[in-house]
């Protein structure tokens, strides 16, 4: 009933909330966070497309890198073929199935996490499920956001995806060694699209076949606050320069367009 | 198609204010999705249809602000255009966003006994 004159109009009440709907995935992504932070491991949310080859740097980075502690958990709708790869590599994984849905969310690394094994890990990766588009907007507890884009992807891809790469703190640019067979794909294109979606548009180039740019990827791994993308190297202050002529990038580049020679 | 998830968070929030009023139905919500939120309105909007069924939002209408995103220079201020390199023409310093991200539920509004 009105509370003004008890004319029995109903009562309607507006109230500002201001609150982010995704709110209840933030609290319990801070939840995930703290339990990262408390074990001291690095945690890395690693998105991409289907195919982009998420699986194969991670089995690159165990083979360039068998020392550094990895563990996993990979996002799947249907299969368990990701953490069983990663498993046979010797990554410590398990597989969060998701059925339909196409992304993950903090409360499903959350329940994950409580069957995680008790072994010290450096850097935990939370490998999304392909996609990329929604899980670019789920906070999952992650400290950094990482982005496979693949050379047979094409060049348009952060302009056609904008909020997965301004949501990405670093590319890999994987299959590199495809690069010959794609002569309209150039890793700078790639780049100078980047740049348009992402203010720091921090990129490595990487070859989990040929293994070139993996001991890069490495290097970022064990140090991502103080990587300097100008020499792929690590480094006190991390600004973003130029491409370097020296880099994995550019050295496909030109012995591609023969201007290496 | 993560929209469903959303328009279910969106519920479960609403529906929570609601409670929190002793509220006997949700009129009217409104929310804030930003350009760069992810989110795309008309299908969050099919998503609402289905996801309000007998609940306290039943029949309550969905209102969609929508926010274009605007950059600026994160070290002087000075406005950066879209379509270019996220960076300060002046100082060269990287764009941050200002606005353009929102996914935020603004306003309730609710039936009260």
């Amino acid at each position: 009933m009105c509370d003004v004159c008890g004319c029995g109009d109903p009562n309607i009440v507006s109230e500002e909330i201001h609150e982010r709907i995704l709110s209840e995935n933030d609290r319990i992504a801070g939840h995930n966070r703290e339990h990262f932070a408390r074990l001291g491991m690095l945690a890395i949310n690693l998105m991409g497309s289907p195919g982009a080859g998420k699986t194969a740097l991670l089995e690159a980075t165990r083979r360039a890198a068998p020392e550094l502690r990895l563990a996993a958990v990979s996002g799947d709708l249907a299969t368990d073929n990701d953490a069983e790869r990663l498993r046979r590599a010797g990554i410590p994984a398990q597989t969060i199935t998701t059925g339909t849905a196409c992304h993950l969310d903090a409360s499903l690394v959350h329940h994950a996490l409580h069957h995680a094994g008790e072994e010290p890990v450096d850097v935990f990766v939370i490998e999304n499920v392909g996609n990329l588009v929604c899980p670019a907007i789920y906070d999952l507890g992650q400290r950094f956001n990482v982005v496979a884009l693949s050379v047979t992807e094409g060049p348009d891809k952060p302009l056609k995806y904008p909020v997965m790469f301004r949501a990405a703190d670093l590319v890999v640019l994987t299959k590199t060694d495809l690069l010959p067979h794609v002569p309209d794909v150039d890793p700078e294109r790639i780049r100078a699209a980047l740049a348009r979606v992402m203010p720091e548009p921090r990129m490595l180039c990487v070859s989990a076949t040929t293994g070139e740019g993996v001991a890069e990827w490495v290097r970022w791994l064990r140090n991502p606050s103080g990587f300097d993308h100008a020499t792929e190297r690590p480094s006190p202050d991390g600004w973003l320069g130029q491409a370097d002529p020296s880099s994995p990038c550019e050295t496909t580049r030109l012995a591609t367009t023969g201007r290496g020679e | 198609m993560h929209e469903y998830s959303i328009a279910a968070s969106l519920l479960r929030q609403a529906e929570e204010h609601a409670q929190k009023h002793a509220a006997s139905r949700v009129v009217r919500l409104e929310i804030c999705v930003g350009e760069l939120a992810g989110v795309e309105v008309p299908l969050l909007e099919t998503a609402w249809s289905l996801v309000r069924e007998r609940s306290l939002c039943g029949d309550a209408s969905l209102a969609v602000r929508r926010q274009p995103a605007r950059w600026e220079c994160g070290r002087c201020g000075e406005p950066v255009a879209r379509g270019l390199a996220l960076r300060c023409e002046r100082c060269g310093a990287p764009a941050r966003l200002v606005e353009g991200d929102e996914l935020v539920l603004e306003r309730i509004e609710m039936e009260v006994a």
